[in-house]
């Protein structure tokens, strides 16, 4: 019913373009790229492993092209397309004109497409590639012939008629990848993909070890924010423990969180003018017990425990709160809650 | 059929499944219009501006369940201007007024408010699905109302919807006597969770089949869910870490163990891959996988799990799976219809994770494949036309090479003849999108060949506007059609004005339609509104009344019965 309805359409539109006419026949299209002879080579071949665009119902392609290539572009057309408009176009001596004219058309206008056309490689690379392929896939491919099918696709099968074509210059710019310039909307993904992949990248980087992580977390994101406080410095700040990957990097955080201060509350008198970093002194071995302070934390029982003694991950998700103690003053009594907590578990 | 009691008339109407068969049968005569309206219990509206709510509730009296779609598809991507429109309030509102026996609401790609859903929740005390999908505007106090006021709610599920976090509160607002959940997905919520409230939540409602959980929740959390029930469905996960605490780790698995009817899992937010072997004891069973959020785990993991999903029909995956896994999901997963390989790397340069060999294995394997979505950064004909070959069942067909307009890295060629193989050999394909470097010659192929074709996106194709001329000539079924970046201009646009009126929408950006063509067309077919949508920087020169042979940037037409909308805002104008 609608092929029907499509044919009457052709009858039709006249100005309009008729979608028979605009398949180029195969013969022309080999001209047009070789400009010789029009013989194309390795038809065998093409027979086999080619999958062409024809008609659904067209079974024995093989038959129809040799009868094209004898033919004249008219019967050509009618054989090899549709079969049940074939009356109409073998009646209809206009269409053929209006084909002709099309094609000229297309090749004014797809001036690109044929410089491409010329620089393809042979056709026989393009089947061999398409073999490997099917090859890889068990050699399904293969077996589903063209017999069976019956499809076809003119400008594979003009490419064919190719081969002097420089078949290695095919691997020209296409496949060096420069990075595509980011346009509105492209690729075409919803914003909480891209979300997820930039936020989960630096994560991944510092489960290998990679660059110090920039605490840039998108939304969805949430960080692991815990209090710190400092003995002696009435101020307390926060760290995100999520920021992290491991007890030396929170180390090097709290001393830079807390050195100002404690400069500052040692010296008022000159923290704000001396700028001389040399001034400053770092606040180390927080965690092995060799400086003059200590890092410990309350855990989510509410106990106080030595920071770097359980894995990073454990104590990221059991710390509650953070203290830098003075070390003189860690007393035996809570050392002892550590040990105990210790051999609990 | 005069002679039938009306009654009889209204049975064999009941028997009509499509919305379509049943639009089609209130045509034949009134009587038939009658009965068909009044015993119409289920109605959907493809395009919010093709119709008036009043009219919609005053013709189906009887409505039961209502669907509404708003913006164009292309918002998804950041193509549409925010406050572009698709506001739900008309509909709750006249629905509330006009049929309060409304039982099911499901919304997508609209703008709903807190407000909205209040009234919702208050207007029908019937009322039992929700689905929001694609939708912004509300916050957790809008799904407070709802949870707090639908006392026999069955379903709630919300897809990735923009919510704004206001609590976990909302969780806590079902009642006590709430017991009749069968579904839950809250996956797109980003804020906390009550754990405890969900938990008893979970005990308490028996029926509950589907349940996605969002981010927040923590796998301890999931565990005792699990406990809770076994007879789940479908599970989202929350986020999929562990420490190094092996005792939890054994806790969930031995609860995933019990979890007999599970088919379909998802989330899996921030899995790290030690954690995956939790889940290896019901892969055998699994028939839906949704890994697309994990992007931690990376192809050797995969590996190890998709060895287990035999079974497998639906797959979402990160391209970090790779042509090798690919090839393990063609080996294993022979029932898969569904595969969707998602980018996770898109702003270039990077290693190609996935290409179309992938693609040509899976095809191989998986004859059964009908939906397909598949980011790579290359494709060639030859993949393409041996994928045809393979499955000719495709019903939906998207693929989207990175690189616009990136040609075939072998032969240098368009991909023309591949899509071309694709619409020849997939009889029954409905849905295709498009990608690579692309002449009018493949929209001659679509145009020949893609019969049932229902909807188009294409972006970065074709030479001249005999591309977009061969689409609308041929492809008899279209009902959307969504271009941007292609040099189709004003010659196409009106080539047939009427086709429009048979289609849903028509979306334009970036092409090279002017205004003057926007406003021949919207001359020529009142039954359309054409809008086209301006948006300006401020510091753009004001052009008092731009010219007719300006280009225009973003333009969409669609048919309505409804006239010009009436809430636009500045930057659209309707011709």
């Amino acid at each position: 019913m609608q092929k029907r309805v499509m044919e009457e359409d052709f009858r039709k539109g006249e100005g309009r373009p008729q979608l028979l006419d605009l398949i180029p026949n195969e013969r022309d299209w080999m001209v047009k790229d070789v400009g010789v002879g029009g013989k194309c080579f390795g038809v065998s071949e093409e027979k086999k492993l080619e999958l062409r665009l024809g008609l659904p119902g067209d079974e024995d392609w093989s038959s129809v092209k040799e009868k094209r290539e004898e033919h004249s572009i008219e019967s050509a057309l009618s054989l090899g397309h549709y079969s049940k408009v074939s009356k109409t176009i073998g009646t209809n001596p206009s269409s053929v004109g209006a084909k002709r004219g099309f094609l000229d058309t297309v090749e004014s206008k797809t001036e690109v497409f044929q410089q491409q056309q010329q620089q393809q490689p042979g056709f026989l690379q393009l089947q061999a590639k398409g073999k490997e392929l099917s090859q890889k896939t068990n050699g399904r491919a293969e077996q589903q012939s063209l017999e069976k099918k019956a499809c076809g696709s003119p400008a594979a099968h003009g490419s064919a008629a190719a081969p002097c074509g420089d078949g290695a210059g095919a691997n020209n710019s296409s496949q060096t990848r420069t990075a595509p310039t980011p346009v509105v909307g492209w690729p075409p993904i919803r914003s909480f993909r891209r979300n997820l992949a930039s936020i989960s990248k630096p994560s991944l980087e510092s489960q290998n070890g990679g660059p110090e992580t920039a605490v840039k977390f998108k939304n969805g994101r949430k960080g692991l924010f815990v209090k710190i406080n400092m003995d002696g410095i009435p101020i307390g700040r926060k760290v995100d423990l999520k920021a992290y990957d491991s007890y030396e990097k929170l180390s090097l955080v709290v001393d830079e969180l807390f050195q100002g201060l404690l400069a500052a509350q040692r010296d008022p008198l000159t923290a704000g003018t001396q700028k001389n970093p040399e001034e400053k002194q770092a606040i180390t071995g927080l965690l092995d017990g060799s400086g003059e302070y200590t890092l410990v934390y309350e855990d989510d029982e509410g106990d106080r425990m030595l920071v770097g003694d359980v894995p990073w991950d454990m104590f990221v998700s059991t710390a509650k709160r953070l203290r830098v103690l003075k070390s003189s003053e860690l007393s035996a009594s809570s050392l002892g809650a550590v040990s105990r907590k210790r051999t609990a578990t | 059929m005069t002679y039938f009691p009306e009654e009889v008339v209204e049975h064999i109407f009941d028997f009509l499944a499509t919305h379509r068969d049943r639009n089609t049968v209130s045509t034949v005569c009134k009587t038939w219009y009658r009965v068909e309206r009044l015993s119409r219990r289920s109605v959907f509206v493809g395009n919010c501006y093709a119709v008036h709510p009043e009219r919609v509730v005053a013709r189906f009296p009887g409505l039961r369940s209502l669907t509404v779609k708003g913006k164009p598809h292309f918002a998804d991507f950041n193509l549409i201007p925010h406050d572009w429109g698709g506001f739900s309030l008309p509909w709750i509102e006249t629905a509330a007024r006009g049929c309060p026996g409304l039982e099911e609401l499901r919304l997508k790609r609209m703008v709903v408010s807190d407000e909205s859903l209040e009234l919702l929740a208050r207007s029908f005390p019937n009322f039992k699905v929700l689905v929001l999908i694609s939708c912004e505007g509300f916050s957790t106090d809008g799904l407070a109302a709802i949870a707090t006021y639908c006392r026999v709610l069955r379903e709630l599920d919300l897809q990735e919807n923009e919510v704004e976090d206001r609590g976990p509160q909302w969780l806590s607002c079902f009642p006590d006597s709430c017991t009749s959940l069968v579904s839950l997905n809250f996956a797109c919520l980003k804020g906390e969770v009550n754990a405890g409230s969900l938990e008893r939540l979970v005990a308490r409602c028996p029926n509950l089949r589907t349940l996605r959980l969002s981010r927040a929740v923590s796998i301890d959390t999931l565990s005792k869910i699990l406990a809770r029930a076994p007879h789940l469905v479908d599970l989202g996960t929350g986020s999929f870490t562990i420490d190094h605490r092996a005792e939890a780790y054994h806790k969930v698995m031995n609860n995933f163990i019990k979890c007999k009817s599970l088919r379909s899992l998802s989330g899996f937010w921030d899995a790290a891959p030690r954690c995956l072997p939790a889940v290896y004891p019901i892969c055998g069973n699994l028939t839906g996988l949704n890994l697309s959020y994990a992007p931690a785990i990376q192809c050797a993991d995969l590996i190890k799990l998709i060895h287990r999903c035999s079974k497998l029909q639906r797959l979402w995956i990160l391209d970090c799976i790779g042509d090798k896994g690919l090839a393990v999901v063609a080996n294993t997963c022979k029932e898969l219809q569904e595969l969707r390989v998602f980018p996770s790397d898109f702003y270039g340069g990077g290693i190609a994770a996935v290409t179309e060999e992938g693609l040509v294995a899976v095809s191989s394997g998986c004859p059964k494949l009908s939906s397909l979505l598949y980011f790579c950064n290359q494709m060639t004909n030859a993949a393409l036309i041996t994928v045809a070959k393979n499955c000719p069942h495709f019903t939906r067909f998207r693929l989207c090479i990175l690189d616009p307009k990136k040609p075939d890295p072998v032969t240098n060629q368009p991909l023309d003849e591949g899509f071309g193989a694709i619409v020849q050999s997939c009889k029954d394909l409905r849905r295709l999108s498009l990608s690579g470097l692309l002449t009018d010659r493949v929209f001659l192929y679509i145009g020949m060949y893609a019969e049932r074709l229902e909807m188009l996106s294409i972006a970065f194709a074709g030479d001249s506007d005999k591309g977009m001329v061969y689409v609308l000539n041929g492809c008899k079924n279209l009902r959307k059609l969504e271009i941007r970046d292609s040099p189709f201009g004003d010659a196409a646009l009106l080539e047939d004005v009427g086709k429009y009126e048979t289609m849903r929408s028509l979306w334009m950006s970036s092409c090279d339609v002017t205004l003057g063509g926007c406003k021949t067309l919207a001359a020529k077919m009142p039954g359309l509104n054409v809008e086209v949508i301006n948006e300006r920087d401020e510091s753009d020169e004001m052009e008092e009344s731009p010219s007719d042979l300006g280009r225009v940037e973003k333009m969409y037409v669609y048919r309505t019965v409804a006239g010009p909308r009436n809430d636009a805002p500045d930057f659209v104008w309707t011709l």
